[in-house]
């Protein structure tokens, strides 16, 4: 895959994909900058469908977003082939039970079984969470378990208080 | 009431009505240029009111303001993008340069203008607005166009251009001898040559030497800078736009950023002045005779830009749109025809019809331009005889 990058004189620099769907997608970095986000349309491929401006937290979180898609994608293909298990992602909500608190407070695998892999917080991935790391509000707990431990799992982090 | 008090009371009025025709001019989405324009015309000769007292000031000032709009426009472009933007584009700068020129020199020599005229003109149909330009694409979302960098590396040749027009025209101007004009020509030339060099090599060293932690004192040296090139450039009979414009270019680097955003106040506040003046200075009752000239113009340049644009894109190998995208973009003149048209009329020596041609010129493609670039597309795809397709 490769990246192609465009001066745009005056303005900055355009660095784009060109996809396997033959779209263009890409990022304009103004001088200041500021970024964008251009897609290309499908009935003319020279011209933007779309060309969206992100602030630098913005456009962080979108490429983390991106990357962490892939990782659980990853997860979710590496515990494939051992029947019964699979991947979830729990959201801690404002007022769960557990917000505020450290991980090993859930004691997750001793109740359901189940392994906090990740934390997914402000588009930044948290591999292999330690049991002290506290949980925010908003953070997204990958785990991986049987179906039940999952469901049971899901309800713990969403009790409340 | 003294001589002071009236100044500043005419100053105020002045600065006040720019200030509300540029907010009217944010909100209707249009570049400020030509009701600033139509602002001069309604107060000056011929118009409502006469500032007298603030004549010695408003000239300076204004000055400045050409100083200051070349200075931005070299400083928007950094050394490297100019050279690799010749490399490029050098074929369709051409093309641009001689379709646009030629309806400039051939409307001067039918009015009778001279060899004068004819290169004044020349100048005010070429010189697309980059500031204007810029503006409509970012605006309209087409930076990630294909199409876009053809339009904008046509924009940094034509500012090469401007940088050895302006030298040219303003010893034509002075009515130097032939002689007089080629050795500034050659002076002027070997100095673009060497800044050029010269700030792809030991930029940061101008950088360096002007740059300052400090805000305040980072402006009084770059104004001070620019000032002084200017007037020294001027004293070689090369202009001192061309000056300012060269310093622009060799200041680089984060230096530049810097000193664009430090600038840009005091460039709108000059420049506005410059463009009033200008308007003022222009007889309105002058301006009915060449309306439909001006009209004429407008559409012979108007069809000569799209025909640029649309030929540059088309040797990038982009579709039927994206060409009439880039030659629509082209379309606007704005600031530089106005600097040109302003050189040529404080020398005196070209006839005052060409303030009100250019004037009038300039008003009618500062507000077309932007509003051909938006329409283009449906009109396109109407020709084209294409539904509306979803564009996800």
């Amino acid at each position: 895959m490769n990246i192609e990058e465009t001066p745009l004189p005056g303005i900055g620099v355009r660095r784009e994909l060109r996809l396997s769907s033959g779209r263009r997608v890409g990022v304009v970095t103004h001088r200041d900058g500021q970024t964008e986000l251009i897609l290309s349309r499908v009935d003319d491929p020279d011209a933007c469908a779309a060309s969206i401006p992100l602030s630098a937290e913005e456009a962080a979180g979108l490429g983390s977003l991106l990357g962490s898609a892939q990782l659980i994608a990853q997860l979710t293909a590496e515990h494939e082939n051992i029947s019964g298990v699979t991947t979830h992602q729990i959201l801690i909500r404002k007022g769960s039970a557990f917000a505020g608190r450290p991980l090993g407070d859930t004691h997750m695998r001793t109740r359901t079984g189940t392994s906090i892999v990740a934390l997914l917080r402000d588009g930044k991935v948290i591999g292999s969470p330690r049991p002290d790391e506290v949980l925010h509000v908003d953070d997204m707990v990958v785990i991986v378990g049987t179906d039940q431990g999952l469901a049971d799992a899901a309800q713990i982090l969403q009790s409340r208080l | 009431m003294d001589g002071t008090a009236l100044s500043l009371i005419q100053l105020g009025v002045v600065f006040f009505g720019l200030g509300f025709l540029g907010r009217l001019a944010g909100r209707i989405g249009m570049s400020p240029v030509p009701l600033y324009l139509l602002g001069g015309l309604a107060f000056g000769e011929g118009g409502f009111i006469t500032f007298a007292g603030i004549e010695d000031f408003a000239h300076i000032a204004s000055e400045i303001g050409v100083i200051l709009l070349l200075l931005m426009l070299g400083l928007e472009y950094t050394a490297k993008e100019l050279v690799t933007g010749l490399k490029q584009s050098w074929m369709a700068g051409l093309v641009d340069l001689v379709l646009n020129m030629l309806p400039g020199i051939a409307v001067a020599l039918i009015l009778g203008w001279g060899p004068v005229g004819a290169l004044v003109m020349a100048g005010v149909t070429y010189s697309s607005s980059s500031g204007i330009i810029a503006k409509v694409l970012g605006d309209l979302g087409r930076l990630g166009n294909r199409e876009t960098p053809v339009v904008l590396s046509i924009l940094v040749f034509e500012d090469l251009a401007m940088a050895a027009y302006l030298p040219i025209l303003t010893t034509v101007l002075a009515g130097v001898s032939f002689m007089g004009g080629l050795t500034a020509l050659g002076i002027s030339l070997a100095v673009i040559t060497v800044v050029l060099v010269g700030a792809l090599r030991y930029g940061h060293l101008v950088s360096n030497l002007l740059d300052s932690p400090d805000r305040e004192s980072f402006l009084l040296k770059l104004l001070g800078a620019a000032l002084l090139v200017a007037g020294l450039a001027s004293a070689l009979h090369v202009s001192a736009a061309v000056g300012a414009f060269l310093l622009g270019i060799a200041i680089s680097g984060g230096t530049a950023e810097n000193a664009t955003r430090v600038l840009e106040p005091l460039r709108d506040l000059f420049a506005a002045m410059f463009f009033v003046l200008f308007g003022l200075n222009t007889d309105p009752r002058t301006i009915p005779p060449v309306l439909g000239v001006a009209l004429l113009l407008a559409l012979v340049t108007t069809i000569t830009k799209v025909a640029t644009g649309w030929w540059a894109a088309g040797r990038q190998g982009i579709g039927v749109p994206g060409r009439a995208r880039a030659g629509a973009a082209l379309i606007a003149r704005g600031e530089f025809s106005i600097v040109i048209a302003g050189l040529a009329v404080a020398s005196g020596v070209v006839p005052v019809e060409l303030a009100a041609l250019s004037t009038t010129y300039v008003l009618i493609m500062a507000v077309s331009g932007p509003v051909a670039a938006r329409y283009v597309e449906p009109v396109v795809a109407l020709f084209q005889g294409k539904k509306p397709e979803p564009v996800f």
